[in-house]
């Protein structure tokens, strides 16, 4: 049987990369949808004004679309890791699985339960009950995001664990210190306002197409109104976070941050690239090849981010796998060949553990070295040092087209909102054009996001302790392939009725 | 006293719990498989739809539900099961993937497939998604071909560092030359159109379509009693996969299944309490004119019968997973659990459920104070 071989990783990774991209495309109109119809219905239940009140539904019948196709996704996701990562879910299951199953208990039976009520219980409980519903749907949806968010910043970052070498596994020892760990609740809040963005644009960007058509003004200037607000509020904050998530991957991943600056040899007082062009001649971290084209910079901005010291060393791509670089708390960085060394004799003494201890003979030798060695324990199944360089171009563009993005959408909603204040939102058909056409937008960013953080991440599943050829499940590459293609055809055609669905209903409006 | 094999238990009964609650959850798949049977003419389609479409989430959700409370309680099944018998999952997966954006999507302007496409979606989730659970339970009892070596990661084994191996490349389908592991598949799919006409005859105002579901509680009702019979008493006297709780090592008992009831009266008890429920529900739904409370019988005789019979697999010193290929890596809910720390924490968290359930059971009724009738979906606003 084939094993292991890098195309079956390269499927695996293809498989859930293409899931995970494709509930990217629906979680985030989720998250921010729920909060905006949530807002409608509360003005609507404080005013009394039913025209609130077709605007909340008409949004209702979107988020009802959008969350089913949401959900649809959702599951593969979740299986997979059994599935496709099969070494990864004994590694770490003991850690990782409690949030899926939280995620279950607390977040999505609360999502099931409520929606139920909010689609049919209009006439069946009272306004009051009907909006707590409401919230407590989107509650729910926003919680799911939390719980599978600790994990996925677990991955980043592990933290609150250890190695044990009898059931050869990292096992939980602090339970708070997962769901508590700073990256986590840095990705929490960037996440879910990239979804609070994404809603707004699409509420603001729906709208102004009511507009550009003449019709639904009413609903139209709603819907633009809490849109434009909520977006520009988003947005800031999203920066704010975005600018949180630039400090923690200096500090736990600064190969990530390396590669999102294409920045292959480190300085001091680094700055950060606003606009840049990678020099596709480069083809590795060591040849002398100028990394860019051309590249316009901001001083020492980076070095401030990532170490909140305008004068601070910022290693680069080289600076990693040499090792050596000053780092503020002295010590002396390893290179790539000493963890590696270290990793394999990490995995050595497991190995020489297990077979020692199946004869009964005193294994506190290899505990001793398993310990000594285990921070590195993931570089012992990589071989060269190209081996911990992520995609750069693809991290390089998809981070700097995130943050322009994230910028626009700050300029454009706050434009909006002064239009709309002045009453000339109705009247200024450039801008209606301009937010119709953000939509699209706002969807790359949240994809380009995601992109960052896990292809900036390779060849990790653990930081640094397993990487993706150790974490796969033993299939014959032909399996995934097939199961690719299988769900490829699926969410695209799903997605194509969603899209035309959606269309049609926002085609027939909000039956004001 | 909470050990860590108090835990260990703790938890194997929540997996059964929830186990036992996704197969009576099952009639809505039930339901889905005899949409174009039961109902004659659109307006019946319509309102049994509306009706499943009701509830589908709640199905769906503790699917996901148990899948992450195994992987958290249980992760070396998690990689095992998942990741061997890759192909039984999958297809589950798919055609729940296909029922999820179903009722959505199927009435809805514009769904360009045209709602015959959806239908036959949610048909083939009933009827695959009921036998392949169905027959992926059954290899609980019957045994999978897989090894488990956690050496592997370390470079003991010759195949590479994958800790949990499938012996047979066919990926979890070989379980379908086993006729046992078909038995049980198709108790499954008969039991759930069985609670779903039960469903039907207690949820729905129209008399025509519940005069049928009593006669589809009848006809589905009878093979699903037979094809159960068949697996449990199979079951019940073929041999077993016995653990020794102090060498842990795993043989073969004849009768096993049959001594751990007789060894457990408590789950023995609840087992014959629950079959008996069922039965129940189905007979007098069946000959009992104005009864319509035979869901609730059977309904909660099914969340009692499979939990017990999960317990069986389980407990008194039985490998729940077990390996015919390579018998000492049959899992235990001993060998295969999450740390005494994580059951613990997780242990803690399910103290929620109680609240979960009771709200549950708040939306449910605040929603069906009445029953369902053609009138409700064009006044709800919100319809499939």
């Amino acid at each position: 049987m084939e094993l292991l071989n890098s195309s079956l990783i390269d499927w695996s990774r293809a498989q859930f990369a293409m899931t995970a991209g494709y509930h990217w495309l629906f979680v985030p109109l989720t998250l921010g949808l729920g909060v905006i119809m949530s807002i409608m219905e509360t003005i609507y239940v404080r005013t009394g004004d039913e025209a609130w009140k077709k605007t909340a539904k008409f949004w209702q019948t979107i988020f009802g679309i959008n969350f089913a196709i949401g959900v649809a996704t959702g599951i593969i996701l979740e299986f997979q890791f059994g599935t496709n990562w099969s070494n990864y879910s004994w590694f770490v299951g003991d850690i990782f699985g409690a949030p899926l199953a939280i995620e279950g208990i607390v977040a999505f039976f609360l999502e099931a339960t409520f929606i139920s009520i909010m689609f049919f219980g209009w006439n069946r409980v009272s306004k009051k009950a009907h909006l707590t519903a409401t919230w407590l749907t989107i509650t729910g949806a926003t919680l799911s995001a939390y719980w599978i968010l600790v994990a996925n910043a677990w991955m980043q970052y592990p933290v609150g664990m250890e190695f044990n070498p009898d059931t050869v596994r990292n096992e939980m020892v602090d339970f708070w210190a997962l769901i508590s760990s700073p990256v986590a609740i840095n990705k929490f809040f960037h996440t879910v306002l990239s979804g609070w963005g994404l809603g707004a644009s699409f509420a603001v960007g729906i709208g102004a197409w009511y507009l550009l058509k003449k019709r639904d003004v009413d609903f139209a200037l709603k819907s633009i109104k809490v849109g434009a607000i909520f977006g520009l509020v988003s947005f800031v904050f999203l920066a704010v976070t975005g600018d949180g998530s630039g400090y923690h991957v200096a500090q736990k991943q600064p190969m990530k941050l390396a590669a999102m600056e294409g920045l292959y040899e480190g300085q001091h007082g680094a700055g950060l690239v606003a606009l840049g062009m990678l020099n596709p001649a480069k083809k590795s971290y060591n040849d002398d090849v100028n990394p860019y084209i051309f590249k316009i910079e901001l001083p020492k901005l980076l070095s401030l981010m990532g170490y909140r010291d305008a004068n601070a060393f910022v290693p680069g791509v080289k600076d990693i796998v040499d090792g050596g670089f000053p780092v503020k708390s002295g010590e002396t960085p390893l290179s790539f060949e000493a963890k590696k060394e270290k990793g394999k004799k990490a995995v050595k003494a497991l190995a020489n553990f297990q077979t020692v201890k199946k004869e009964g003979r005193d294994t506190s030798e290899y505990e001793q070295a398993l310990k000594e060695n285990y921070a590195y324990f993931g570089y012992g199944y990589l071989d060269k040092p190209e081996d911990i360089v992520p995609n750069v171009p693809l991290t390089f563009y998809s981070f700097h087209l995130m943050v322009m993005i994230g910028l626009y959408f700050i300029l454009m909603f706050a434009i909006v909102w002064y239009y709309h204040g002045k009453k000339k939102m109705e009247t200024t058909r450039w801008l209606q054009y301009v937010a119709l056409w953000s939509i699209p937008l706002a969807y790359l960013a949240g994809q380009f996001g995601w992109i960052v953080a896990e292809v900036g991440r390779q060849p990790w599943t653990i930081q640094d302790v397993l990487p993706v050829n150790a974490a796969v499940s033993g299939l014959a590459t032909g399996n995934v392939v097939i199961t690719f293609m299988l769900f490829v055809l699926l969410f695209t055609a799903l997605l194509i009725a969603e899209i035309t669905i959606m269309v049609k209903q926002i085609k027939k409006g909000p039956e004001l | 006293m909470i050990t860590y094999s108090f835990l260990q238990h703790y938890w194997w009964f929540i997996i059964s719990l929830l186990g036992g609650l996704l197969v009576f959850l099952l009639f809505v798949q039930g339901g889905q498989s005899m949409i174009g049977s039961l109902a004659k003419n659109e307006d019946e389609k319509r309102l049994v739809i509306n009706a499943l479409g009701r509830k589908w989430e709640y199905t769906f959700t503790t699917l996901v539900t148990f899948g992450g409370a195994f992987f958290a309680s249980f992760p070396l099944f998690y990689s095992t099961s998942f990741g061997g018998a890759y192909w039984v999952w999958m297809l589950l997966l798919f055609c729940f993937v296909l029922q999820a954006v179903s009722y959505e999507f199927q009435t809805k302007p514009g769904n360009i497939y045209g709602k015959n496409t959806y239908r036959t979606f949610l048909f083939i989730n009933g009827v695959l998604g009921t036998f392949l659970l169905g027959a992926a339970v059954a290899t609980f009892f019957t045994g999978s071909e897989f090894s488990v070596n956690k050496g592997n990661i370390a470079g003991l084994g010759v195949a590479g560092p994958v800790i949990s191996q499938w012996e047979n490349p066919l990926h979890g389908l070989e379980a379908l030359f086993n006729l046992r592991n078909w038995m049980l598949g198709f108790a499954v799919l008969f039991l759930a159109r069985t609670l779903a006409s039960l469903f039907f005859v207690a949820r729905l105002d129209h008399d025509a379509l519940v005069e049928r579901a009593r006669k589809y509680t009848l006809f589905n009702g009878v093979p699903f009693v037979v094809f159960f019979l068949i697996f449990l008493i199979w079951t019940l006297f073929a041999e077993g996969f016995a653990v020794d709780v102090n060498t842990k090592v795993v043989s073969m008992e004849s009768m096993k299944y049959l001594n751990n009831l007789l060894q457990m009266p408590v789950v023995l008890i609840f087992f014959l309490l629950g079959v008996v429920a069922v039965l129940y529900g189905i007979i007098a739904t069946v000959f009992k004119s104005g009864f319509k409370k035979g869901i609730w019988f059977a309904g909660i005789g099914t969340v009692i019968t499979v939990t017990m019979l999960l317990l069986v697999a389980g407990y008194n010193g039985t490998a729940y997973y077990p390996s015919t290929a390579d018998l000492q890596s049959s899992l235990t809910i001993q060998n295969s659990s999450s740390s005494e720390f994580t059951l613990k924490a997780m242990s803690i968290v399910s103290l929620i459920v109680p609240f979960v359930l009771a709200y549950i059971f708040y939306a449910w009724r605040a929603l069906e104070k009445k029953r369902l009738s053609l009138e409700d979906l064009n006044t709800d606003s919100h319809s499939y």
